[in-house]
């Protein structure tokens, strides 16, 4: 029987965290804990993605995901996807379900490249940046991702087509 | 709404469900693990004092680095105070959260391998450009 791709990563580290629980006891154990922290941490975000998904599956035709973020979706794709990023919550990968679903259904390559880029600018944290590095640095900071994200998603799109 | 509807995209939830955990899963224990084989105090111990150099050790750096953007934030407060290059703390925080070589397995099964490895040379790239462009126009407008 064939094992599933995503079936067989996990085995594989499962395995490597196998193999460190048998020579460092210590770190298995911080990082197994560390894991069930960061479980119970995205779990929310989780369930509103695979919300987010099953609307997406409700509502989203090719057609409508084609014209908001396909090819011809211009000026107002490139807002929706850096504003979408910045608000979208919790680590990249959570969000990859929802970004290959709208793939499938006609989203630009670009837009999926400039949305994970464009997650860098996160709001809430950005006066713990301040504190360390100033308003100078983080608003010229801010400005600039939210510009190379276009750039990021322009030069992945040129690439993989 | 037809109960057709409902149930189709039900059915196709489950399908993305079944498909996404296994991988998420695999991704937080990659994730926990390196938050805890290597600890934050490590990241003052890798710069050279070469501006250059440093921009690409900090983007090398945050590359492989996981964990909430605040951490960066944080590492690179401390990296500040031990007199570490603006240039290499922009390029690490940038490619902290804009390039993952841990989370690279999860992208290429979601998006294919030359996305996933394009996107993130691309990034990797960028994050030094933005370093020097940040500086440079915090260096020309003060």
């Amino acid at each position: 029987m064939k094992i599933p791709k995503e079936w067989r990563f996990l085995l594989v580290v499962l395995a490597i965290y196998a193999i460190i629980g048998i020579f460092n006891y210590s770190v298995f154990e911080n990082a197994a804990l560390k894991f069930g922290y960061l479980l119970i941490e995205i779990l929310p975000t989780i369930a509103v993605v695979f919300g987010l998904l099953f609307v997406a599956n409700l509502l989203f035709t090719p057609k409508k995901v084609i014209k908001h973020l396909g090819k011809g979706s211009g000026i107002k794709g490139w807002l929706m996807m850096i504003v979408g990023g910045v608000i979208s919550t919790g680590p990249a990968y959570i969000w990859y379900p929802l970004l290959k679903d709208l793939r499938e259904h006609g989203m630009k390559n670009s837009l999926i490249s400039g949305f994970i880029y464009s997650r860098a600018i996160k709001l809430p944290f950005l006066p713990i940046m301040i504190v360390y590095f100033g308003w100078e640095f983080t608003v010229i900071l801010t400005i600039y991702m939210a510009i190379f994200s276009v750039i990021n998603g322009i030069i992945v799109e040129k690439i993989v087509g | 709404m037809k109960k057709k509807e409902l149930k189709t995209a039900g059915l196709k939830l489950s399908k993305n469900f079944k498909m996404m955990i296994p991988m998420l899963i695999g991704i937080l224990l990659l994730v926990a693990l390196a938050i805890t084989a290597v600890p934050i105090e490590f990241y003052t111990t890798i710069f050279t004092g070469n501006v250059f150099i440093d921009s690409v050790i900090g983007a090398i750096f945050g590359s492989i680095a996981v964990g909430s953007p605040i951490n960066s934030y944080i590492i690179g407060g401390e990296l500040a105070v031990n007199g570490i290059s603006l240039f290499a703390i922009t390029a690490f925080m940038v490619s902290w959260v804009s390039v993952g070589i841990i989370q690279f397995p999860a992208e290429s099964m979601s998006f294919g391998k030359k996305f996933a490895i394009t996107r993130n040379v691309v990034s990797f790239i960028l994050s030094i450009f933005v370093a020097v462009v940040v500086v440079l126009t915090m260096g020309a407008i003060s």
